[in-house]
């Protein structure tokens, strides 16, 4: 690694760091309700809508009244997709999305996934992409802190069965929070080259006409072939080249600040239109780790100790930064099966990136990309800057496994925090059994009730992601769809169902995703992955909220010292490892010792 | 149950409002803002020369002729650099058609330069993420010096200097690499010999 690469991520890492308690202790504020200053916008909605702001819900009237927002949501991006051609803002004449690939496009953007199995630019119509998508980017990300917020009182408050009001905090944490956030950074990253526009793709004239051959189909798509059994071209020349527009900006802004990932076009933040230059992507490699990391603090603030906040952040950083590194290293060393064709992959600085430059932009190299892929991994975002499919084994190992422990190293916003909760939760009652004491949290004993939808919270994600592996590794239709052969084409589907059920969105995206099995299928894994982890986590608020606060005393295992910190790490891993070793072991570990094997180190 | 239909009620209601919202005050305002104060920017960086429009700088095009500076390979279909579809390549490190891809790429660089025995940098013969990608490294551009300075007839110092005076460097010293934009450059290559 270079020294210029390892300032590029410990400036990356120190500002992070330094927006945690500014961000973190603004959004308490914000939800507590110390804040008024949008009070002009917030009541007329609350009038509009005919939400009674003071009313304050039990976590089953929580939890329906996010269910039916969420359900709303998916039939208007549904809807707006299967009548895209008869609504405006069309201006490609694009027809209506089919249906399976409009209700997996649904269930990701509504489930804060944002899994792309369409293709923005040929695809969708400008409409489509800020009616349906946009507003769902906004209104997911709300929800998941909205949730987060609700299990945060239920740990705070005594003998209550209050948790506070769905509509309201999500009202909040959209005007208060997101929408400022995504002004701003829409701004800044439209004035360095994201475009903005209501445009018609507009056609220009290239320098160099392009002679290329096309393969000659029948009527069936099939190619028609000669004689001897290859496929038949024609030649062409291509004097023009289609850009596309649109309006990009205000998009890509939300979906980095909330986790959401999903991209205006097919190739994400690897696009120039999305991301065009080095300082694009660090303002955006910010805004996604940014909600997540401060989110910590925010909690440490509303349980009133905050070296828990910390404390929590910190056994994510500790998880986070050898990964990190990880990716780095292993995409600066290559494909070791390069150099023997006289190619160099050695990095210059001032003159070459070096490394496996295969899927990666120039102006990114390996640094910028594998930063953002760490990133975006361990958070759910699942946007990318670089093709993960055509990174190393190893390098592409650490992103799947960074899904594999759950999103929680920092996670979606809100449901990182809640789901890190569930495994504090376990951890705290590992630890109770260590020493033989009633396990307690924050002062609320952890009873058998909340240890078991912790363990439901927490094992049905590897459930739905292997039993949905290897119903595809065993059906036709599911293996016809990868990309690449061998190992790596299961490391494709692995990554496939290990994304969507942890409604990350990210993939290794030879594999061809936009067939009726992966999209149903996908469809219900982020589904699954985010109301099953969601609801008992609403149920555990419930609970913690009727019970009393004891006074903790000197037998009280403290949860924000080093050696808590150790523990919570170490349950994180031992659940993310063992469960999904052997499916790793088929995947990138027995590819990566197939090229050593092959080609050398 | 009436609690349900009371929330299905306040539900759609919300949703309507924050889709005028999100969906559609919030990015009219931002293009607002966009084509007030940098509208070049926000309409896709194009450039005209003779009053045609010849392509974004941030939009590459597949130049192959061996009298200009070659852009990276492009993995998009059915054509390279096709922006009407952007995609990467998706192959796999251990995939043999990569390997077959870059060998194919490898010969033709030494087809049209047959006495560069310089190793072949990187990104030169791997595609790019969205199969756009405007620019190659520094290393990239000076390894094409040979070939276009014997194609065009011209000092190959010439070409050099051209190359320094586009290298970009990172943001600030530290964000990003070091990289040349391809079409400035082919352009520049143009006006060098029509001057």
């Amino acid at each position: 690694m270079t020294e210029i690469g390892l300032l590029q991520i410990l400036i990356y890492l120190i500002i992070i760091l330094l927006s945690v308690k500014p961000l973190g202790s603004y959004m308490a504020k914000v939800y507590e309700g110390d804040f008024k200053f949008l009070s002009s916008i917030e009541r007329p909605i609350y009038r509009f809508c005919q939400i009674a702001p003071q009313q304050e819900m039990t976590w089953k009237s929580y939890l329906s009244a996010m269910l039916v927002f969420n359900l709303t949501g998916i039939l208007a991006v549904y809807l707006i997709q299967r009548l895209q051609n008869f609504l405006p803002l069309n201006l490609q004449g694009f027809t209506a999305v089919p249906p399976e690939l409009a209700f997996n496009t649904a269930a990701s953007f509504v489930t804060n996934s944002n899994w792309q199995a369409y293709g923005g630019e040929n695809t969708l119509s400008y409409l489509t992409q800020m009616m349906a998508l946009t507003v769902q980017n906004f209104l997911s990300a709300a929800t998941g802190m909205s949730l987060l917020i609700a299990l945060i009182r239920g740990i705070t408050s005594s003998e209550s069965t209050n948790l506070g009001n769905f509509w309201v905090d999500t009202i909040r944490g959209t005007i208060y929070i997101l929408l400022p956030l995504s002004l701003i950074l829409a701004i800044l990253l439209s004035s360095q080259g994201v475009i903005q526009n209501f445009k018609p793709y507009q056609k220009i004239n290239l320098i160099e006409p392009l002679n290329y051959q096309l393969s000659i189909t029948d009527a069936n798509g099939q190619s028609i072939k000669d004689e001897k059994g290859n496929p038949k071209f024609e030649n062409k020349i291509l004097k023009e080249q289609i850009i596309p527009m649109g309006p990009v900006a205000s998009q890509v802004a939300i979906k980095q600040l909330g986790t959401n990932g999903g991209g205006f076009f097919n190739t994400n933040s690897a696009h120039p239109f999305e991301n065009p230059t080095p300082l694009t992507n660090f303002f955006e490699m910010i805004a996604i780790l940014l909600i997540p990391a401060a989110l910590c603090y925010t909690f440490g603030a509303m349980v009133k100790d905050k070296r828990q906040g910390w404390a929590i952040l910190l056994a994510m950083l500790i998880i986070f930064i050898p990964l990190l590194l990880g990716t780095v290293i292993s995409e600066q060393n290559g494909n070791s099966a390069l150099p023997s064709l006289g190619i160099n992959q050695i990095a210059y600085p001032g003159l070459s990136p070096g490394g496996n430059m295969e899927g990666k932009e120039v102006r990114f190299g390996i640094v910028a990309s594998s930063i953002w892929a760490t990133a975006t991994t361990a958070t759910s975002n699942g946007s990318v800057n670089s093709m993960l499919d055509s990174f190393t084994p190893l390098g592409g190992l650490i992103p799947l496994w960074l899904m594999h422990l759950g999103e929680v190293i920092f996670g979606g916003v809100g449901s990182g925090l809640y789901g890190m909760l569930m495994l504090v939760i376990i951890t705290v009652f590992v630890a109770g059994l260590m020493v033989g004491r009633t396990p307690e949290y924050l002062g609320k004993k952890i009873d058998t009730y909340e240890m078991k939808m912790a363990s439901i919270a927490v094992l049905v994600m590897p459930l739905i992601v292997l039993v949905f592996t290897a119903l595809a590794v065993v059906l036709k239709i599911g293996t016809e769809s990868t990309a690449n052969p061998g190992a790596h084409g299961f490391s494709e589907i692995l990554y496939a169902f290990t994304s969507m059920t942890n409604n990350n969105g990210s993939a290794f995206a030879g594999l061809n995703a936009n067939t009726s099995f992966y999209n149903i299928l996908g469809g219900i894994a982020m589904l699954i992955g985010r109301y099953w982890i969601a609801i008992p986590t609403l149920a555990i608020a419930g609970s913690l909220a009727r019970k009393k606060v004891i006074p903790s005393n000197p037998g009280t295992l403290s949860t924000h010292t080093p050696l808590f910190i150790i523990l919570l790490i170490g349950i994180t891993i031992v659940l993310g490892a063992l469960t999904f070793f052997p499916a790793l072991a088929l995947g990138p570990i027995v590819e990566q010792l197939m090229l050593w094997d092959q080609y050398g180190h | 149950m009436i609690e349900m239909i009371k929330q299905t009620k306040i539900a759609i209601l919300l949703l309507l409002l924050f889709t005028l919202f999100t969906g559609l005050i919030y990015p009219v305002f931002v293009t607002g803002i966009a084509q007030l104060f940098y509208p070049w920017r926000a309409n896709g960086s194009l450039i005209e020369q003779n009053d045609q429009l010849i392509g974004s700088i941030l939009i590459g095009q597949a130049f192959t002729d061996p009298k200009y500076f070659w852009s990276r390979p492009s993995a998009t279909t059915p054509y390279p650099y096709n922006s009407e579809n952007s995609s990467g390549s998706n192959l796999g490190p251990s995939n043999l058609d990569l390997l077959k891809a870059i060998q194919q790429r490898i010969d033709n660089l030494h087809q049209y330069d047959k006495n560069n025995a310089k190793l072949i940098p990187i990104d030169l013969i791997t595609s790019s993420g969205s199969g756009l990608d405007p620019h190659i490294s520094p290393q990239s551009a000076f390894y094409q010096v040979s070939r276009i300075a014997r194609e065009r007839g011209i000092q190959e110092e010439k070409v050099k200097s051209l190359i320094l005076q586009h290298i970009k460097s990172p943001v600030f010293g530290i964000l990003g690499e070091f990289h040349v934009n391809v079409l400035k450059l082919n352009i520049a290559l143009d006006d060098l010999n029509s001057s």
